[in-house]
Parts: C-alpha cells; structure tokens; sequence
C-alpha cells in the first residue's frame, strides 16, 4: 500500500452516452430496433392525445369536429397520422417479438436478427395496407 | 400465492426495514404484458377499421361510433392503451430521471394525464354512443 497517490491530472475524456452512439459505437439492428420500441413507445403515449382529441371532437358537435377534420386532412394531418400508424403497428409487432422472449423462444442471436427483419418488414407492410384500404378502398 | 415469509430467504428483520425488492414488481410485470396481448387484436381491429372510414364525415362517423359493438370495442381499446401507455411512460421516467423530487412529480403528472384522457376519450365514445 506504498504506492505514491495518483496524480490528480485532467479527468481523461471518454465519450459519454449517448454522445457515442455513430461515432465511437457501431449500431447493431438489434440495439437499434430496443431504441425504436421505446421511442415509439413514448410517441404513441404523446400521440394518444390526438385519438381522445379527434373522439371528443366528435363527441363536441359537427362544428368541433370540423376543427379537427380539417387538421386532420391537411398535409401535416397526413404526415402525423402516418408516422402514428407506422409506429403504432411497429410497436405492436417488437411487442409480440418481446412477449416470445418473455415466453423463452427466440434468444439465439441468428433468430434475434431473423425476428427482428421480420418486425421491420411486417410493420412497414401492415403500414401499407392501412393506408392502401385508406386510399384505394 | 401464500404467505411471503414461507419460502422467502430473507430474515423477519430484513424485511422489516424495507431493504431490497417489495416483492410487488411482478404484478406490474405482468400487467404490462397482460395489456399487451390485449392490445393485438384491439389494434389491429382500431387501424383497419379507422383506415376504411370517411375521416372527414361526421355523420358517418357518429353512426360507426354508436353501434354498439364498435362502442364496446373502442373503450376497450382506449382503457388497454392508456393503462399500458401510463406503465411504460412510468418504467421510462424511472430510468432517466435521477432526482427524486422530480422523479415523484413526474410521475404523478403521468399518471394523472392518463386519467385524463382515458376518462376524456371514454366519455366521448359513451356520449356518441348513449346520448343521441
């Protein structure tokens, strides 16, 4: 223990989460779908002001709701509602791959990676087909 | 589930001054994942319904809200949504906000504005679907 006290130099400066992240720090599908789920997690919490928003609209009268119609139908209304609906069915998709893992199934990396494709393409097709019986139908 | 201290490695004392797991979290676990799977079918059946409809007519949308199945049907969905929104918002506060103070208000805030709107967006659906 007569080792002389180390010197109180300048802290070394390491990167600092999530300052790292791109930089210092190879993102990997996996980490980068975990991030997504909270973060459409969360933007659907927010998001969910605007389903009570649009049903007390409706509840208010036809001139309320034509505040809201006509928000909703504007490019921005649009571009909301998309960005809404990728992120409620990608959710909803993570979700059924987290609740697998919950049950046990799914943990080898080649089948974490397998799943995780398997999110991100059916989210962006159930995405589509929402909006195709939206548009189309 | 019986009694705690049964099987529990913990001494009397241990337990009595409050250190380590309530033993409580697994409810909220579980509840999260409860709301989850209901949550499957309750989207699914939300998106394709909400994406066949004339978003900009009143009238047609006041009569898809007050059929009763399609009733029944969104306040199921808005209870799902709103309880396992307010279990995730509350899991997320817990893992970045270090201060306790603002820990506990924010919490708080969360969970009332779940209330809120769960209450708000219910009522909504009740009033189209009883009131006219």
């Amino acid at each position: 223990m007569n080792s002389p006290a180390p010197q109180q130099a300048r802290p070394v400066e390491r990167p600092l989460s999530p300052f790292m992240l791109g930089q210092y720090y190879r993102f990997q599908l996996t980490s980068v779908l975990s991030l997504m789920h909270r973060v459409t997690g969360v933007g659907l919490s927010v998001g969910s002001v605007l389903l009570v928003w649009w049903l007390v609209a409706l509840a208010g009268g036809a001139w309320s709701y034509a505040a809201f119609s006509q928000h909703a139908g504007a490019w921005y209304g649009q571009l909301l509602l998309l960005g809404w609906s990728w992120a409620l069915l990608y959710h909803m998709c993570n979700g059924v791959r987290h609740l697998a893992w919950d049950l046990g199934y799914g943990y080898s990396i080649p089948a974490v990676y397998r799943s995780g494709y398997l999110v991100a393409a059916t989210s962006l097709l159930l995405t589509a087909a929402a909006w195709g019986v939206a548009y189309v139908l | 589930m019986s009694s705690k201290s049964a099987n529990s490695q913990r001494s009397p004392l241990a337990r009595a001054r409050g250190y380590g797991s309530a033993n409580e979290g697994v409810h909220t676990f579980l509840a999260e994942r409860v709301s989850a799977v209901a949550l499957i079918p309750l989207t699914l059946w939300f998106v394709f319904s909400v994406a066949q409809l004339p978003l900009g007519s009143y009238n047609a949308l006041q009569h898809w809200v007050a059929s009763p199945s399609v009733a029944v049907m969104l306040v199921l969905f808005i209870a799902s949504l709103f309880y396992h929104s307010s279990l995730g918002v509350k899991v997320v506060i817990e893992d970045y906000v270090a201060s306790e103070g603002i820990k506990l208000a924010a919490l708080l805030l969360v969970k009332f504005a779940h209330a809120v709107l769960a209450a708000a967006g219910i009522f909504a659906v009740l009033k189209i679907a009883l009131g006219n």
